[in-house]
Parts: C-alpha cells; sequence; structure tokens
C-alpha cells in the first residue's frame, strides 16, 4: 500500500479532542480505499480546495436513492477514489443500538467499503462512507438478506427529491418530557412511506423530524419540512417541597424562575409557586430548569409546524405551526393522512427544486390549508398581516353579507 | 463476527437474498431492558457530572448514561472498541444523539466509575451535559463533498480543541450550539446555532461555455438564481452572469457543473450567532452574522478559533444565567454586542437579501 505523508493532517491528531485523521489512518492502515482517501484529504489541505466531482447516479437495483453517487477528480494521483460512493443506512429510530447489531454493520463496511463511517450524518441515517460501484449491490443484499434475524437487517435512508429518512429524539425511551412516543412515530412513518423514501417523486427533498417537547433535540424545527414537535394541554404540577429543594441548592426562583417566565404567569411569595396555566406557552424553560418540581400534565400530543429549509434558494426560513394540537397515538393515521395531501398539494404546486415552505409562501397559505382541509386560526401566526392587500372570494363576500343580513334582523352584531 | 463473516456475497446470492423496502429493524429490540420496562415512565433526572446523567422511573429504577465526544467520522474498528467497552459494562447497549456524542447506557450503578475509568484510560473524552458545549454538528468537507468550501471536520476539530474544558467541565451561562457548514448550502442546519461557522464563497463564478451547453440544462441553471443575476446567452449556447447581482450562494454550481465557484484563495469563512432551536423562554431563533470573512486557513484555522473563543468569553463573562447568547443580545441591543466584543461592524452585517426589511432599525431607541 502507498504510503502518503501527511504533515498537515498530523496537526490536526494534536490536542485533547477526538481526532477524525487518527480515524481515518486507522482505517487507511488496512483499507487501500481509506488510505487514498487520506492521500488526497492532505492534497486538498496543502492546495485549500476539495477534489471530489458532483455526484453521478448510481444505485440498487429496484431504488431511486441512498447511494450518493461519489468520484475523485484526481483519480491518477488517488485511484482507489476514483469511485467512492456514499451509502445511506436508515437508523433504528432514537439511535439506540446493540453491540451486536452494529458489528454486524461495521463487518459490512469494512467487507465492501473503505471502513469509514460517519456516525451519524446530517440526516440521521448511518452512513458508509466510500465504496465501489460493483459492490453497491454486494452492500444492499448483505444488509437486507433474506436469510438474517429481523434484528440485523437494514435498509437503504433516502436521497435526492424523495422523503429523506425521518429521525426522532430519545423520547419516551429515556426523557420524562415526552409528550408523545416521538420512536414509534418516526419507525411507523418510515415504515407507511418506504415507497416515497425509495423512489425520488416528489419535487425535491422532504423531511420529517420528530421532538417529543419544545426542547427540540432534534431540532425539528430547524432541520425538517414537517416538524412534529409534543406538547400538552392540561396543568403544569407543582411539587412545592420540591420548590423548596431547588430553592436550598441554590436557585434564586424569583431571578431565574418567575421573571424569565415569556409570558409572567408564574408567581413565588416564598412559601407557594403559583402558575396560571391558562396564559402559559408550554415553553419548557420553567420545567427544565426546575425539573424536580414541575412536570407538564393533561392530554398529550404533538403541534405540527411545517416548510422549514435552508438558505437557498429564498434564505433560511424556520417552520410554522399549521396544526396546533394532533393526537400521535399509533398507528398515527392523522399524520400519515396529512402527509399525503401535502404532497399532493405540493406536487400540483411547486417547480423543481422547490421546497415545501417555499410554495407556501409563494402561494399562500389560503390555498395549502384549503388543501389539507384546515380552517385558519390565530395559533397559526405571530400577528395578522399588515396591508390592505386581501383575496376576497365570491363565498367569502357572500358569507360577509349574509351573517350581516342576519344581525340586522337580531339587531345584534357579531364580530 | 457478523453473519457472514469474512465471506463476500456472490452477485447470483445477491439477487437472490436482496429484498427491498424492509425499512429499519424494529427500534425496541434495541433497548436495554431497564428502558423496556420504564418507557414512557420516567420521572426525573439528574446531571452527576458534565459526563453522567441518571434518569430515574417511576418504578423508582434507574439508568445511568456516560457521554463522550465522537469526531463524527469513526472508523470500524473505533465503533468496535465502543462496543467492547458496551459489553463490558452496559450489557451491550449503546446509543449516539442528536450531537454526534455516543451515550453508554449502564444499568448497574456499580459498572458506573469503572466505565469512567476505562473510559479515561482509553482517552475518551467525557463531558457535553449542561450548561455547556457540545459537540459541534457540522458536514462533510473536503472529506467527500464536491461543493465544500473548507474543511468541516478540521475545523471542528480545531475549535472543540480550543474550548475542550467548556466540554468536559467549564460552566457558561446556557447552552452553547456550535455548527460548521462547509458552504452556504449549509447542509448542517447552521441557520439556529448560537455559533456557527458557514464557509462561503466571494467572487462571481466563472463559467465554462464550452462545457455548459453540454452538460447542464440552461431553464435549471437560470431559475436556480436567487438574485436573477443568470440569463441566457443565446450566441454561446450557454448564461452569463451579471456581476453586480451576484452573490456567489452557489446553487447554479449545484445544478451545472460547468460553473465553479470553488476559489482557494477567496473563499473563506463568515462567522454567525446568537441563533438557538428550542423554544425555552424565547421561541427559535436564527443565527445573525458577526464577521463577514475570515480567510480559510487550515490545517487550524487559529484566526477562526480565535474569533469564537472570544465570542464564547465576552458571552460567558456579560450574560445572564439562563441566557442563550441570542437571548443575551436580544437584551443588550446589537449595538452593544459589537461595542463589548470589539468586533468590527461591516456594510455585510446590514442585510441586503430576502429579509431585509425585518432586520432594519425603524426607532430612534437604541444605545450609544
Amino acid at each position: 500500500m502507498k504510503k502518503y505523508e501527511t504533515p498537515l493532517l498530523d496537526e490536526l491528531e494534536k490536542g485533547p479532542f477526538p481526532s477524525f485523521v487518527t480515524e481515518i489512518k486507522k482505517a487507511a492502515a488496512k483499507n487501500e480505499m481509506a488510505n487514498d482517501e487520506l492521500g488526497q484529504l492532505e492534497y486538498s489541505y496543502k492546495t485549500n480546495r476539495g477534489y471530489w466531482k458532483h455526484g453521478g447516479i448510481v444505485g440498487v437495483l429496484g431504488y431511486g436513492g441512498g447511494i450518493i453517487g461519489r468520484y475523485s477528480q484526481l483519480p491518477e494521483m488517488f485511484p482507489n477514489v476514483g469511485f467512492f460512493h456514499t451509502v445511506r443506512v436508515n437508523q433504528p429510530s432514537g439511535w439506540f443500538y446493540t453491540t451486536e447489531v452494529l458489528r454486524e454493520l461495521m463487518d459490512i463496511c469494512d467487507k465492501y467499503g473503505s471502513g469509514i463511517t460517519n456516525m451519524h450524518g446530517s440526516t440521521g441515517d448511518m452512513i458508509f462512507l466510500g465504496t465501489t460501484t460493483e459492490n453497491l449491490e454486494l452492500i444492499f443484499a448483505e444488509l437486507t438478506s433474506k436469510e438474517k434475524p429481523a434484528h440485523l437487517r437494514f435498509d437503504l435512508g433516502g436521497s435526492g427529491s424523495a422523503l429523506r429518512t425521518p429521525s426522532a429524539c430519545n423520547g419516551p425511551a429515556r426523557c420524562e418530557w415526552a409528550n408523545y412516543d416521538t420512536l414509534e412515530a418516526c419507525h411507523q412513518i418510515t415504515h407507511e412511506f418506504q415507497d416515497e423514501l425509495h423512489r425520488p417523486a416528489f419535487n425535491y427533498k422532504f423531511k420529517f423530524k420528530f421532538a417529543g417537547c419544545a426542547c427540540d433535540c432534534v431540532a425539528s424545527i430547524a432541520r425538517s419540512d414537517c416538524s412534529v414537535i409534543g406538547t400538552w394541554k392540561g396543568p403544569i404540577l407543582i411539587d412545592q417541597d420540591a420548590v423548596k429543594w431547588h430553592e436550598k441548592k441554590g436557585m434564586n426562583v424569583d431571578r431565574e424562575i418567575v421573571r424569565m417566565c415569556p409570558t409572567e404567569c408564574i408567581s413565588y411569595d416564598g412559601k407557594e409557586l403559583k402558575i396560571d396555566n391558562n396564559e402559559c406557552v408550554r415553553c419548557m424553560h420553567c420545567i427544565a430548569k426546575m425539573h424536580h418540581a414541575l412536570k407538564p400534565s393533561g392530554e398529550r400530543g404533538a403541534t405540527i409546524c411545517i416548510g422549514n429549509k435552508a438558505p437557498i434558494v429564498i434564505g433560511t426560513i424556520i417552520s410554522h405551526v399549521i396544526i396546533p394540537f394532533m393526537k400521535m397515538e399509533s398507528p398515527f393515521t392523522e399524520l400519515k393522512e396529512l402527509g399525503r395531501k401535502m404532497w399532493d398539494w405540493w406536487d400540483e404546486n411547486s417547480k423543481p427544486r422547490e421546497r415545501i415552505g417555499e410554495v407556501i409562501e409563494f402561494k399562500g397559505m389560503r390555498p395549502f390549508l384549503e388543501a389539507i382541509g384546515k380552517e385558519p386560526i390565530p395559533q397559526m401566526i405571530k400577528e395578522p398581516r399588515r396591508d390592505p392587500f386581501m383575496f376576497y372570494t365570491e363565498g367569502d363576500i357572500e358569507r360577509f353579507k349574509k351573517r350581516e343580513e342576519e344581525e340586522k334582523k337580531t339587531g345584534k352584531f357579531n364580530f | 463476527m457478523g453473519f457472514y463473516g469474512d465471506r463476500k456475497l456472490t452477485a447470483e446470492e445477491a439477487k437472490k437474498l436482496r429484498e427491498t423496502d424492509i425499512g429499519p429493524p424494529y427500534f425496541r429490540q434495541f433497548l436495554p431492558p431497564v428502558i423496556k420496562k420504564n418507557y414512557g415512565r420516567w420521572k426525573d433526572h439528574e446531571i452527576l457530572n458534565p459526563g453522567l446523567m441518571v434518569h430515574t422511573a417511576e418504578s423508582g429504577d434507574k439508568i445511568w448514561s456516560v457521554r463522550v465526544a465522537t469526531p463524527r467520522l469513526m472508523a470500524t474498528d473505533t465503533v468496535r472498541e465502543v462496543c467492547d467497552i458496551s459489553d463490558k459494562y452496559c450489557d451491550g447497549y449503546v446509543r449516539w444523539t442528536s450531537r454526534n456524542n455516543i451515550e453508554f447506557l449502564v444499568s448497574d450503578e456499580k459498572k458506573v466509575e469503572p466505565l469512567q475509568k476505562e473510559l479515561k484510560d482509553r482517552r475518551f473524552l467525557m463531558g457535553g451535559i449542561g450548561p455547556r458545549i457540545s459537540n459541534i454538528v457540522h458536514t462533510q468537507g473536503w472529506v467527500h463533498c464536491h461543493g465544500a468550501a473548507t474543511d468541516a471536520s478540521g475545523l471542528v476539530k480545531s475549535i472543540m480543541d480550543e474550548l475542550c474544558d467548556y466540554f468536559t467541565t467549564k460552566e457558561l451561562p446556557n447552552k452553547v450550539r456550535l455548527a460548521v457548514a462547509c458552504c452556504p448550502n449549509m447542509c448542517g442546519a447552521v441557520h439556529c446555532s448560537d455559533i456557527a461557522i458557514v464557509a462561503i464563497h466571494t467572487k462571481v463564478p466563472p463559467v465554462d461555455h464550452d462545457k455548459l451547453g453540454k452538460i447542464c440544462e440552461i431553464p435549471t441553471v437560470i431559475a436556480s438564481c436567487p438574485t436573477k443575476a443568470i440569463s441566457p446567452d443565446p450566441a454561446k449556447k450557454s448564461v452569463k452572469i451579471k456581476d453586480e447581482k451576484c452573490m456567489y450562494c452557489g446553487n447554479c454550481f449545484t445544478v451545472c457543473p460547468a460553473i465553479s465557484i470553488i476559489d482557494p484563495y477567496r473563499d473563506g469563512l463568515a462567522i454567525v450567532i446568537g441563533g438557538k432551536v428550542s423554544c425555552l423562554r424565547t421561541n427559535t431563533k436564527f443565527a445573525r452574522l458577526a464577521i463577514p470573512y475570515i480567510s480559510n486557513e487550515p490545517p487550524r484555522w487559529p484566526k477562526t478559533v480565535a474569533a469564537i473563543k472570544h465570542i464564547v468569553e465576552v458571552y460567558a463573562k456579560h450574560a445572564r444565567k439562563h441566557e442563550r447568547i441570542g437571548e443575551w443580545i436580544d437584551r443588550i441591543g446589537w449595538e452593544r454586542f459589537f461595542s463589548l466584543s470589539g468586533i468590527e461592524f461591516t456594510f455585510q452585517c446590514i442585510d441586503d437579501f430576502t429579509f431585509m426589511r425585518d432586520t432594519l432599525r425603524c426607532a430612534s431607541t437604541f444605545k450609544w
């Protein structure tokens, strides 16, 4: 195997934080692909630029995604990364593994790939970084093999203009704040929409992320087209003794909790903490900081927000509320139906490479809400419009006029 | 050893054994027994130290989570090392977090200390829990992306080496979430991070007219431009780019390789700050531009690292407890942030893209 001198990358093996260079070298010691990856990366560091070509179209039979074609621009210098495709492996909900499963996956990555992984990619998949075109079918067969027991069988994730691999926070598995079963929802949505995930038929990508509460540990509101964020309807339960415990531990309840409440709905007289639950917006600040004393109660579900995307083309946008409260119980029928309705509307109204959030912005909320069958309510917005340029349908005017006729009859105004 | 051991499948076998659309395996199989038993019935948690927390169930059962950092890019042998450790202390159960950390899930309290000791001996870095800096979410960079303007992994390593104490021990007023995006596509969703680095281009991309007509769809290229800087060039069967309109986003390059946005000398890094994802106290915030340009300086990016450390230190000194960077700046005002930090305010800090109007100050109430 060729030995590359890597004086620049060696600098990145110094210091306390774990080093990706050490990782690449570890793989490179026994893998030609990883070795040339190391060589090319050093060359990038030397010349201040990357050397990968635009992705080509490669994949496995019957799928249109899950593999990202990657080729070196310098195959003469680094022949073993001439073909260096990414394999996205759909992770289990919440990134929980057993060592048996991890070893199985690592063996596949070593046998057919570079021995380098990403744990995990931005969307959530486990990534096998780098393999050849002819190995793709073998990897896929070994991942999905009918001979293997169910827990060792993995599928590919999404890529391209398709449903991308959904992901979830660790939810009820290890968190007291999960307002619905994020892991189960993620699993069931992923299985329901296997066709949409593996065979790109959308105009652009579409992502789901499932967060159990407003802490949003999977960044659903900032990283998914459909953000499913857990919330609740009942009062915040208070354990007054635990409030005292927090105080004893050094918490300044007035400064850290009462005065930091965004809606000023908490009061504390040194004896009893009170919350005006009608005015609470469930932001999680008091619950997260005073976690022994406070917890949500009552009906649980999720707020559905839509439309986040990164800056290209119109600038960054985050998801906005379309359904303030949805019950989130297995088999998640309402969410599945919403998905289908949204995609139909998006498909009919978008051009290639337009995300759903952009299309809603171009077309307006009304046609979108009508397509998914939802009435407008104030929880959807931060504030009403400030200009007088509005669309009125014939039906709208008819409705306004009819109501006024009624009012004349009864002598009582209804606004 | 995996199901098929060292044996590679033949093409014939692969055809027979493969199955499409099976989806991911059911996650419940991978949960430790104590989690299965107490699923959805957790009562409380406590952060015992920066790398250790314990969750208590209504039943009184407990699970300890020991968190360690990873570089995200991991050799298979390192994952196997993690497996060996998990087998020894965690009955073979382990998970990854949304920020590329590993959590060892321990059901037996007696195993917590020995696990921490072994992790320390093996030079794993424990930390990241609580009001600290956790691992940096980042993109692929030169390691594997065609459009990268910098290397994400190298930046992450350089920054985290410098800020390591904030991962392992030191507290901050609240969490500080960092992210690195290696081009303006921003795959890492850096736009809602407390501090993020976005690699940027600064030059109108040259067009290879001979190639463009052959390999790119001209309407797609024109439509890709957010500032309408691209128009058809019928004579050359190509496109032309209006210099004064181009903001170098690189979207045309994304749809058409005949346009070359990469420029090793001019590409650089911008630093945006004050974003957040969670809705605690204040709603999700976008990060805003603090520093418009620092040269791309591998392998250790000294100026970028120093700038980030400086911003963290100014925040640590001035923010109130529980304030995120963005909440602190909202309270004191951006004019005060620039005066406290000594960072130069530049033309680039004034938005002239789609959301400009929302960012201008329409009042005489500001600080001197």
